[in-house]
């Protein structure tokens, strides 16, 4: 039986997803990102914790590729190490708020009336805290960390999942099939969790894609303001932090990981709308 | 706009802010720092530190120093900062200010590039100029905040030496110079959201332009332009006003950054500032104003597109 989305098949979705430009280009630069992740301290062609006095503030060159920093490590080293920090925290951060939001928003969709009424307008009141704040909120009650930036995000993100995954519930729930199942007695667990989630999931991970990209600039911007990754960690937005006292001598310690962070958060975004065309095919809006 | 509506918009607004309250109130009460050793020191005696705990009120059930607080902040009282032993609303409401400056000029300048951007991509849809704005937008999105701003100064404090790296000077100071420090933070926050708004107002114009009554004026033999201006302008851009408004909140959370990063003595240091320290009065008060701040605007947005909006209905 052939995997599916919704009504979709797995084959097609990633056949049009490719043959979109954002598409391509956006599952090209994820494949780099899982590359990054699972091979990266294999293809690091130097110690990134090395300290090389004679090696420091080396510009980009054939020995270095992206250059060294105040204590001569190489920067390509540090960045392919730091991917599975700022990647792979990221995306475990959106999965989670996804997952959390998803089974809320559902079943604040199903149930309807006021605890619907009740529960949406408690979610509208926690995003009027903005994220950023939100998690700073959070990291400097649970104390500074990459773990506890990971959870921040999370809960940051939870409310913003939900909406949508209510949204889209509120369409599914009039359809036969949960009629049917509340017709045949099951239980409201049952229907939110087997017939009305798998339904909505593609829109739910569209939104997820893009919200990745938005997962890795928080988590930088965090490791940047001190409160995500600490030190010597090779996390991306910690590593542009740590440029800033030097960048006038040595730009490309701050350009270089800064760059690896928009790439990131390019193909995420460019692979979300990619696939949210992908699984709209009558959708006009590319 | 009937007057049910603006009752149950402002009961909202209420609700809203009590959610915030009690939940700012929670996440700090959490926080494993004693206000007591704080203020007294690590050496202090346990009969010294009880005594301050039972003046604070700290002895007392959470909920009932919530419901002191709430009252107190209800008077406008948001107590004084462990820091400094002021008042922490005169403080905030002094760098709100600022805040506020910097986030109303942000606000201006995206909405000034967004908005044709977005028109501009709607109506040349598929042609290069679509494809170049939608490729800058892609480059906007996803540049953070600390690296625009970074890249920024390179360019302009260093390479070319046309502006002032960080600092704020008040406008009332120096009028040229506060604007001069001003450009490149403004420059900084407005620019996600110049992509995000653009890439909204070329959606919400593309799906305006193919409606029937865009198509029937132009059958009647009015000119593009006129039709473009005329008619699909204005209900093209209303939605713009709840997105925009929506993005106050993330342009908040990005005034936290760019403060951060030129110096600018505003909410966001302040309460980057508190964190820091641990200053709960502080912090419950940054983030509580802030979060007022989101609310009012978005109170104010919905009020003006239901406004709007019943205008164009019954024009």
């Amino acid at each position: 039986m052939p995997i599916s989305i919704g009504e979709f098949n797995m084959r097609d979705i990633f056949y049009r997803l490719l043959a979109s430009p954002q598409g391509l280009l956006g599952s090209l630069i994820l494949l780099l990102a899982v590359v990054l992740v699972v091979a990266g301290p294999a293809l690091a062609p130097f110690d990134p914790e090395a300290i090389s006095i004679l090696a420091r503030y080396k510009a980009p060159s054939l020995l270095h590729w992206l250059g060294t920093d105040q204590l001569g490590r190489d920067i390509l080293s540090r960045l392919l190490i730091g991917a599975r920090a700022t990647i792979s925290l990221s995306v475990l951060a959106t999965v989670l708020a996804m997952l959390l939001g998803a089974l809320l928003g559902t079943a604040s969709g199903y149930l309807g009336g006021r605890i619907d009424e009740a529960l949406m307008r408690t979610l509208d009141a926690v995003m009027s805290i903005p994220s950023l704040l939100f998690a700073l909120l959070i990291v400097s009650t649970l104390g500074k960390s990459d773990f506890n930036a990971v959870l921040a995000i999370t809960i940051a993100f939870v409310p913003g999942m939900a909406r949508i995954a209510r949204s889209v519930a509120l369409a599914a729930r009039r359809q036969d099939y949960v009629n049917a199942a509340i017709a045949r007695g099951e239980s409201a667990a049952y229907i939110v969790v087997r017939e009305m989630l798998p339904n909505i999931v593609a829109p739910i991970i569209v939104e997820a894609t893009i919200r990745v990209a938005f997962a890795i600039m928080l988590f930088a911007t965090l490791s940047f303001l001190g409160l995500g990754a600490q030190p010597p960690q090779p996390e991306w937005g910690l590593m542009v932090a740590e440029a800033r006292r030097y960048f006038f001598q040595a730009p490309w310690m701050m350009l270089m990981p800064g760059l690896a962070i928009a790439i990131i958060a390019i193909g995420f975004n460019l692979l979300g709308d990619g696939l949210r065309d992908a699984l709209n095919p009558k959708g006009q809006r590319s | 706009m009937t007057a049910a509506y603006l009752t149950k918009r402002l009961l909202l607004v209420v609700y809203t802010l009590l959610i915030v309250s009690l939940l700012v109130f929670a996440i700090t009460q959490l926080l494993p720092a004693d206000a007591a050793v704080t203020l007294l020191g690590q050496s202090a005696t346990p009969e010294a530190l009880a005594a301050l705990r039972a003046r604070l009120g700290l002895d007392q059930p959470a909920w009932l120093q919530f419901g002191h607080w709430l009252m107190a902040v209800l008077h406008g009282d948001l107590g004084t900062s462990m820091r400094n032993g002021l008042p922490v609303l005169g403080s905030l409401v002094d760098a709100l200010g600022r805040s506020l400056l910097l986030a109303g000029c942000s606000l201006l300048l995206m909405l000034l590039v967004a908005i044709p951007l977005g028109i501009v991509a709607a109506v040349r849809r598929g042609r290069p100029v679509d494809l170049i704005i939608a490729m800058l937008s892609y480059i906007g999105v996803s540049l953070p905040e600390f690296v625009t701003a970074t890249l920024l100064i390179l360019l302009f404090a260093d390479v070319w030496q046309l502006l002032p790296a960080t600092g704020y000077v008040p406008l009332s100071e120096n009028f040229v110079e506060g604007l001069r420090h001003l450009i490149l933070p403004t420059l900084t926050v407005s620019m996600i959201m110049v992509a995000h708004v653009s890439r909204m107002v070329r959606s919400e114009m593309i799906d305006v332009l193919e409606t029937d009554y865009i198509r029937a004026a132009r059958l009647k033999g009015l000119s593009r332009r006129r039709v473009l201006l005329r008619h699909a302008l204005r209900n093209g851009l209303l939605p713009t006003i709840t997105i925009v408004a929506l993005d106050v909140g993330y342009l908040l959370g990005g005034i936290v950054v760019v403060e951060e990063i030129f110096n600018i003595p505003g909410i966001g240091r302040e309460l980057l500032v508190a964190v820091a320290a641990r200053d709960l009065p502080a912090i419950q008060g940054g983030v509580l104003i802030l979060a007022a701040t989101y609310c009012v605007v978005n109170f104010v947005a919905d009020l003006a597109y239901a406004y709007l909006d019943r205008r164009i209905q019954y024009a």
